[in-house]
């Protein structure tokens, strides 16, 4: 119970943390590379709640695939000279801190949700999931669906970015 | 660990990607920060999924919200790339010609 603690505290103080690191630092890189921190935090925690198969994926997919898209993305596009706007920033953090105190207080009122006494032990979940995944009844549908989704934004993010490429090469 | 525990976690890590689009100071600042909401969303599907008992439902949602996630991150930068080649800027501010200037 106390090592379920530990990994709690650990990995929710690395997500957490790396999303403060992301949203105050002033580099897009560093925020980036914060980024990295909190989605393995985030995976960590994954693994808390008995959810190998998401916990792999989120490593493999978020830190290995989507990251190292930003890092090109943040590598074609130079780096701005951001302007500095105090009164807006500040702003923006009030305006989402108030959700935050919300938040707290109302489930911090009814904290008896979810008796950590009465849970099951965690087991394997990849079987279950590739069961649910393609059986007709089961997901299947959103399966294909998600295959679709993911078609189309190949092919509508290849037409974006390839649209700009010729004025750019043209010597 | 309780359940509310995760869930806190999961709101501090909404805000801060709300916080991180809010602010806007570029556009690739705004697709970090939805990458961060996606994030917390998916992490609270999770939670729920573990303490209410039985099934997978909640983490076969959590797998669908990776999915979105690298479409959009996918589609986001395409657009961030052609609208850097287009105005030579990706601050959000200089993306206005719709309003009132």
């Amino acid at each position: 119970m106390t090592g379920e603690v530990l990994a709690f505290s650990l990995f929710s103080a690395m997500a957490v943390g790396g999303a403060g690191l992301a949203l105050f630092h002033r580099s897009a890189i560093h925020s980036a590379f914060a980024l990295l921190a909190s989605f393995l935090g985030v995976a960590g925690l994954y693994l808390n709640l008995g959810a190998d198969f998401l916990a792999v994926t989120q490593v493999l997919l978020y830190a290995g695939g989507i990251l190292v898209l930003y890092l090109f993305g943040l590598m074609l596009v130079p780096p701005e000279g951001e302007a500095p706007r105090p009164g807006r920033r500040a702003l923006a953090l009030v305006l989402a801190a108030a959700p935050v105190a919300i938040f707290l207080i109302a489930f911090l009122a009814r904290s008896s949700w979810g008796d950590p006494s009465r849970l099951p032990e965690p087991e394997g979940t990849v079987r279950g999931i590739g069961l649910a995944l393609l059986t007709p009844d089961g997901w299947l549908v959103p399966f294909e669906y998600a295959s679709i989704l993911l078609l189309a934004a190949l092919v509508g993010a290849v037409h974006l970015a390839r649209r700009s490429a010729p004025k750019d090469d043209s010597p | 660990m309780s359940l509310v525990a995760y869930l806190v976690v999961a709101a501090l890590l909404m805000v801060a990607g709300l916080a991180m689009v809010a602010s806007r100071r570029s556009l690739i600042h705004v697709l970090i920060g939805l990458e961060l909401v996606l994030n917390a969303s998916a992490l609270n599907f999770v939670a729920f999924d573990r303490y209410s008992g039985g099934g997978q439902e909640g983490q076969l949602a959590a797998l669908f919200v990776i999915v979105v996630a690298a479409a959009e991150a996918a589609l986001g930068l395409a657009i961030v790339l052609h609208a850097y080649s287009s105005k030579g800027s990706i601050r959000p501010d200089d993306f206005r010609s719709l309003g009132d200037s």
